[in-house]
């Protein structure tokens, strides 16, 4: 694939020039020249008013490819819990395995967790692939490669998704290495071609500013990690059928060249921000590391998780666990509450795909107002405690 | 303690605005800059040498003015810089990134650990660090906060999970990936910038490193951005105004009637 300038109809007016974030154009002799910095975006194809620019057909796949067949999804666990973005990718996979008329597989390493593998039935899995072990209880990159790889290559799956948690983006782009195929981090929309049997997998990049859709057109499987709470959850159905197939390593070799030594779970259940339906996060705004706990009480009474802004982490008011953006985590809940935090674009890249946002600031004109389902003007100091007074007292009055 | 330290040079995307008109970015006047993440990977390296004395080399896979994101490396206090600048790298996604630096680092023959920052901000995928782990087929870790100590032929190190953090031992020669929390990068010293203006930084091609030619650039890349737009966001921007008993009993009905609560 290359981008491709058609001389006839490039005017050399340098809008492409200007619009690419590559600075890959240059306009030599009235025409457009793409250099070597240029990355395939295709920014410069939409503001061409002359139609001068265009993408080189994507290659049709090599036929081999069509031996691979069936959407697979890895089910995350840790300590013997099944992660919700495992839910998530049943329920996201169930869609694109039936309009691409194939069987959808969860695989699950772990050791002695049965009954998990009834629960991927039950949120529609068609089959699950239990791989149980003692070495596969806890992660480990080089175990969780060894056998994944191994596992799509005796079966070939068109399709691998794994959540964007801490785990699936350590191990799976080292599977994708293993074979030699394509892999997209952290998307937010899936679809497929069925025709053309292509995984469309839709990410951010540039700190949320752009959406690219992206195509793995001749390797498989096509491979992509999933931002959590994207997509819904599955319904649970105890009727659904499924098969469950326990293996072993079968001889795998895992060629462990680390070894966990200690997990140490945060003991404050505020402080798994992925995870979290809700997110109150405060910033320079909160001022001191012992108001903050103004905004954990808030969190408490919505029993969610507090989330904090890297000027508030920076400060050293609450930990790096907790930050939201560029530098910190990418956060997708279904509410976002904002407590003194302005909204500067690396922390908008982090939270601006939350359902709800509401945002709470003294400045009127803070940027965060522009990224808000709903905005507050006002003192975080009256306005937080307020809520969360109010909070409880509908919820004693609701008992 | 012999060290590399991959490293990326980006357009300041905090820099970036989006045309409203045309809704795609607007690129003039964005400097470029060292992906934030690899500052701490530069500075973490600076302390290895620290403590266990030995080399910190940058690396770099771009254009020719990559090699000011090098410069800016070796006036923290890195040893040695080393662009690996090609026609043929064009156009490659993390797989044949990946590849390309895994070619490079062989070729500094016997390795101790090599940095990477946790992902780049432009493109956020955070996959080159355990892919270039598993063509070395290395030890990996990534998001570490902590290097508790190097000794036996092995790193003890804290990784960052979602729910908490792992302690883990990974055997050497290994590839880490850092994350933000692990130190506090230094600033250029003066004799740093010295260093730095006068140092020749070698140019590695893809023959020189040995690369194979179908799996660097576009050819040895599987995936293709297919097309790429501005994301809408339907945001009623609704103020809620009033005294603030008003305004917090308005947005907790507001979170009810949606469900949220």
């Amino acid at each position: 694939m290359a981008l491709l300038v058609c001389k006839e109809k490039c005017t050399g007016c340098g809008v492409c020039a200007q619009t690419c974030p590559f600075d890959a154009i240059d306009i030599v002799n009235g025409t457009a020249v793409i250099k070597a910095s240029c990355n395939l975006c295709g920014a410069c194809i939409e503001v061409c008013e002359f139609e001068a620019l265009q993408m080189e057909q994507i290659e049709a796949p090599v036929s081999d490819l069509s031996t691979y067949r069936g959407v697979w999804i890895f089910a995350e666990q840790r300590g013997g819990v099944l992660s919700s973005v495992a839910m998530e990718l049943l329920n996201e996979g169930r869609k694109l395995a039936d309009r691409l008329g194939v069987s959808l597989s969860a695989v699950l390493l772990g050791h002695e967790i049965s009954a998990q593998a009834s629960i991927l039935v039950a949120h529609g899995a068609d089959r699950v692939l239990f791989v149980d072990d003692p070495a596969l209880k806890d992660f480990n990159d080089d175990a969780y490669t060894a056998v994944l790889a191994d596992l799509i290559r005796k079966e070939r799956p068109e399709i691998v998704l794994s959540g964007a948690t801490a785990i699936g983006r350590s191990f799976i782009p080292k599977v994708a290495a293993r074979l030699g195929t394509g892999l997209t981090a952290d998307c937010t929309a899936l679809d497929v071609d069925p025709g053309k049997r292509l995984l469309l997998q839709t990410r951010p990049a540039w700190g949320g500013n752009i959406l690219a859709t992206i195509l793995c057109p001749s390797r498989r499987p096509q491979m992509a990690t999933v931002r959590h709470k994207v997509f819904k959850r599955a319904d649970q159905d105890e009727r659904r059928k499924g098969e469950i197939e326990r293996r072993g390593l079968n001889g795998i070799s895992l060629d462990l060249k680390s070894q966990v030594i200690r997990t140490v779970e945060e003991i404050e259940n505020t402080v798994n921000i992925t995870e979290a339906d809700i997110i109150v996060s405060g910033g320079r705004g909160v001022a001191s590391k012992e108001n903050f706990a103004v905004i954990e009480d808030l969190a408490r009474a919505l029993g969610g998780a507090v989330g904090a802004s890297r000027g508030a982490v920076d400060a050293e008011w609450i930990s790096y666990a907790h930050q939201v953006g560029q530098t910190g985590k990418t956060v997708c809940p279904k509410l976002y509450i904002a407590c003194g935090i302005s909204g500067a674009v690396q922390h908008l890249a982090g939270m601006q795909s939350s359902e709800v946002i509401v945002a709470v600031n003294k400045d009127p004109d803070a940027p965060i107002f522009k990224a808000a389902t709903y905005g507050i003007v006002g003192d975080l100091f009256e306005i937080v405690p307020l809520m969360t007074r109010r909070l409880k007292e509908m919820l004693e009055g609701t008992k | 303690m012999n060290i590399v330290v991959c490293i990326k040079q980006v357009p300041d995307v905090s820099d970036v605005r989006i045309n409203p008109e045309t809704h795609t970015l607007i690129r003039e006047g964005v400097p470029s800059i060292i992906n934030p993440f690899d500052m701490y990977a530069i500075e973490e390296g600076i302390r290895l040498r620290e403590r266990f004395g030995g080399k910190v080399t940058v690396l770099t896979m771009g254009p020719p003015q990559a090699e000011a994101a090098l410069r800016d490396a070796v006036s923290m206090g890195a040893d040695d810089a080393v662009l690996l600048s090609d026609r043929a790298f064009a156009g490659s996604d993390t797989l044949a990134t990946s590849y390309t630096l895994s070619m490079a680092i062989r070729k500094f023959g016997s390795l101790d650990v090599v940095i990477c920052g946790k992902q780049a901000i432009d493109g956020d995928t955070a996959q080159v660090g355990p892919e270039i782990a598993e063509n070395l087929q290395w030890g990996f870790a990534a998001y570490v906060r902590k290097i508790e100590d190097i000794a036996d032929g092995s790193i003890r190190l804290e990784r960052l999970m979602d729910d908490g953090y792992d302690i883990l031992n990974v055997r050497l020669p290994a590839v880490i990936t850092v994350v933000k929390e692990i130190n506090r990068p230094r600033l250029p010293s003066l004799k740093g910038k010295m260093q730095a203006k006068k140092m020749a930084i070698p140019v590695w091609t893809a023959e020189q490193i040995g690369a194979d030619p179908e799996r660097v650039g576009l050819k040895g890349s599987p995936t293709k951005v297919w097309k790429i737009f501005t994301p809408e966001f339907k945001r009623k921007g609704e103020r809620i105004e009033g005294e603030p008993r008003a305004q917090v009993d308005r947005l907790i009905s507001e979170i009810r009637r949606l469900g949220i609560v």
